[in-house]
């Protein structure tokens, strides 16, 4: 009956089924054939590469505990989110349950199968090891958030970003590595982290700047914002190795890595205000007024009145900037910086794999690693957009 | 209670708290604030430039570009003007040939999500879900080297069909001649454009007036085809259809391009159609249910109501985020550079790496894409407002 209803209404729907099922049938079997005559011995060498670039092999311990900090970190924040969604979903009498371990798992199983292959490739316990302490340390963190106190949970932002940089000093202090050093998928998952960061709080004040009511200020920011939307990020990163330099007094010169990161900075910014701005313009304008009528200072309306609402509002789309900044971070491989694409092309040219053809290995692999990044938090992002009832008020 | 008349005589704020002041005030400090730092930014600049020896003005354009452009006829003594004019046109030829083809992968992909054949629905979904959440430069490098490159090579290419040439070097494809009377045609089909222009107009008129069926599309398509078939019978076809040709290694006629062209342009051809699809897709979805049902309740056919009361608002809603999505494949044509086909970017590039200045150049690379992309925004808000619902 299924079949019949879905694939053969009409003759019409039955070739398009016919037609299309064979496309399929090929493709997946086109797939699965590549997948098991592949040899995956040059991802299984240069794995660690591939992770943390030409991070120092003794110092790996640094690395592991900074994951096993941030995925805490990330936990936390989803638990007390959790928690904070649940306040709200009882504030309005409607009925509040959390997903179970069945539809966490139908909504992330690609998160899950990549990081079973991942451990698959690899001989050694360490990075087994690091995962398993890692999902055990996020999961205790997501129960603790949820269990947290309201007065905790209201700080629970400064927490997060506190831990972030307590996994940032790991790697950095008593022997560690600066950022300059650092490279692969972990160069990329920094410069996105970092980026949208430092871009938050100059996206926050453009946004505010374009809209304000000062003519001065709204020219200042439109003309930054269109300025910088104007132009691919690519001529902004070429102008940060080969010019920022220029700009800057005598003497002090930025490694590559900082260069790119004012680069992506200056550019984020402007995207941010334009999400930012459309968090501003979803706040009901009575809602400035009321608080007008309360005698409200300006500065004090927009702080506690319109931020809280506009700021929820953009969840879902900041979390869509910081995805398209994280598949955009891998154009600093463009301008000689060690991130995960440009070290496939150092494994490809490997004397062991050297015009093998491997790059239908390496680079679907990098590829699979950005996919599923994405994959994961475009469906969180969805998820979330729900639960916040965002657009629905 | 205290009441305070706001007529004159009543006490003005202080200054300091004087809303009309601080206005201008917080301005003035904006705008000093904003000069400042481009000043600092100017003064380090040209400071640096001459201590370095660099040159500050635009004289180098005329000087020879001093390096041989890969993926071009730009020799070392080309100069860097006509250079970086060859990678505008290389960057527009992107997108003249992949706007098009995007569009119509992308209308058709958004409107197979929402096929009620299983199948058609499934693959769709899929092809829009691996290729949104890639990043698009990944793409561009595995379709140089891991389709392109894996090409035959040159002296010995393939020839699918009869119709194609194809080698890892550059790939040709069917395209069309002009023999004489070329000019003539299209002086006539761009008349009978004008004059399907009055006939629609015609039309209109009439449907106004009498209420009959204008099928103006009918009439004034109808018309530009009619004529054009015409005068291609009687001036002998002015287009032919040019079928490459393989004499030895030298290929005539068809379309030719770089294999890093054909990389580039299907590669981002792939990836910003996901995103029209998304685009079409939630622009259909976004028609309230009602519309479809009012439709059915004036006894509409399936199609009528696509073609009506769907479609039309269904295009009102999805046009200004598509030209931000051509916008964005007209920005991502610059990753060429990864691939070494001769853009903009790249030639710039080029001629950096070969000791021009680097300001001006990424200035004047800045400045043509802004130019760009100014103008078309300039087109999108003239269209919004054109486009917009009149509401009450």
């Amino acid at each position: 009956m299924w079949m019949r209803r879905n694939l053969f209404p009409t003759w019409w729907d039955s070739l398009l089924t016919v037609i299309f099922g064979v496309v399929a049938v090929w493709g997946a079997v086109t797939l699965v054939q590549f997948l098991v005559t592949s040899d995956y011995t040059i991802i299984r060498v240069n794995l660690a590469n591939f992770i943390v670039g030409r991070f120092p092999r003794d110092e790996l311990w640094r690395p592991a505990v900074a994951l096993v900090v941030t995925l805490a970190a990330i936990g936390f924040v989803a638990g007390v989110a959790s928690a904070a969604a649940r306040a709200v979903a009882l504030d309005e009498g409607s009925s509040f349950r959390s997903a179970s371990f069945v539809e966490n798992l139908r909504r992330q199983w690609p998160l899950l199968v990549t990081i079973f292959v991942v451990l698959m490739l690899t001989e050694t316990w360490g990075p087994r090891l690091t995962v398993l302490v890692a999902v055990a340390a996020a999961f205790l963190a997501f129960i603790g958030g949820k269990r947290a106190p309201a007065a905790v949970r209201r700080w629970a932002w400064l927490l997060a970003l506190v831990m972030l940089g307590v996994a940032y000093a790991i790697l950095v202090v008593a022997g560690g590595v600066g950022w300059g050093g650092w490279g692969g998928i972990q160069l990329n998952i920094f410069l996105t982290v970092a980026g949208i960061l430092l871009a938050f709080p100059l996206g926050l004040v453009l946004a505010l700047g374009r809209r304000s009511s000062l003519p001065a200020v709204r020219l200042v920011s439109v003309s930054y914002i269109e300025l910088i939307r104007g132009v691919p990020l690519i001529t902004l990163l070429l102008m940060g190795i080969f010019a920022i330099g220029f700009f800057l007094p005598a003497g002090i010169r930025p490694g590559p890595v900082a260069r790119v990161l004012i680069a992506i900075t200056l550019f984020e910014a402007a995207y941010i205000a334009e999400v930012v701005r459309g968090g501003l313009q979803s706040v009901h304008h009575g809602q400035v007024e009321a608080s007008q009528a309360l005698g409200m200072a300006p500065w004090k309306t927009t702080r506690l009145i319109v931020l809280p609402q506009a700021l929820r509002a953009t969840i879902p789309a900041m979390v869509g900037q910081f995805i398209s900044l994280f598949k955009d971070t891998t154009l600093v491989s463009l301008v000689g910086l060690f991130d995960v694409l440009t070290i496939s092309g150092v494994a490809n040219a490997q004397p062991a794999f050297l015009a093998q053809g491997l790059e239908t290995v390496t680079l679907p692999f990098v590829g699979l690693l950005f996919w599923v990044g994405s994959y994961a938090m475009s469906r969180e992002a969805r998820r979330l957009e729900k639960r916040l009832g965002v657009g629905e008020r | 209670m205290d009441v305070t008349p706001s007529t004159v005589g009543a006490t003005r704020p202080p200054l300091w708290r004087d809303l009309r002041v601080l206005r201008v005030v917080i301005q003035i400090v904006a705008l000093a604030a904003v000069g400042i730092v481009l000043y600092v930014l100017w003064f380090n600049l040209t400071n640096n430039l001459r201590s370095q020896g660099i040159r500050t003005d635009f004289g180098f354009l005329d000087q020879p570009i001093g390096v041989n452009i890969a993926g071009s006829n730009i020799g070392s003594g080309a100069t860097v003007r006509r250079a970086l004019g060859v990678g505008i046109r290389n960057t527009a030829a992107l997108a003249v040939v992949g706007l098009p083809l995007l569009t119509v992968l992308g209308v058709v992909v958004g409107i197979a999500r929402l096929s009620t054949n299983w199948i058609v629905s499934k693959l769709a979904a899929v092809y829009v879900e691996v290729f949104r959440n890639l990043p698009p430069l990944l793409i561009i490098v595995f379709g140089f080297r891991a389709v392109v490159l894996r090409l035959p090579p040159p002296r010995d290419p393939a020839t699918p069909f009869d119709l194609f040439i194809v080698s890892n070097l550059s790939i040709t494809v069917p395209g069309f001649t002009a023999v004489e009377g070329f000019a003539t045609f299209w002086l006539t089909v761009a008349l009978a454009a004008v004059a399907a222009g009055g006939v629609w107009w015609w039309r209109t008129r009439v449907f106004d007036r009498t209420g009959k069926p204008h099928h103006r599309i009918l009439w004034s398509v109808g018309l530009v085809v009619a004529v054009a078939a015409v005068a291609y019978a009687i001036l002998g076809r002015p287009i032919r259809l040019s079928i490459p040709q393989l004499n030895g290694r030298a290929i005539s006629g068809g379309f030719t391009g770089f294999g890093s062209f054909f990389a580039v342009m299907g590669a981002l051809v792939l990836y910003q159609a996901s995103h029209v699809a998304e685009i079409v897709r939630g622009s259909i979805q976004a028609i309230p249910r009602g519309q479809n049902e009012a439709a059915s309740a004036l006894a509409l056919s399936p199609f009528q109501r696509m073609r009506h009361v769907v479609l039309p608002q269904a295009t009102r809603i999805a046009i200004p985020p598509t030209i931000n999505q051509y916008l964005n494949y007209v920005k991502n044509t610059s990753l060429a550079i990864a691939v070494g086909f001769a853009d903009y970017v790249n030639i710039a590039f080029q001629a950096i790496g070969n000791g021009q200045p680097a300001p001006q150049l990424i200035l004047i690379v800045m400045g043509g894409y802004l130019f760009f992309s100014l103008l078309i925004s300039l087109v999108v808000n003239i269209l919004n407002r054109r486009l917009q619902l009149v509401t009450r």
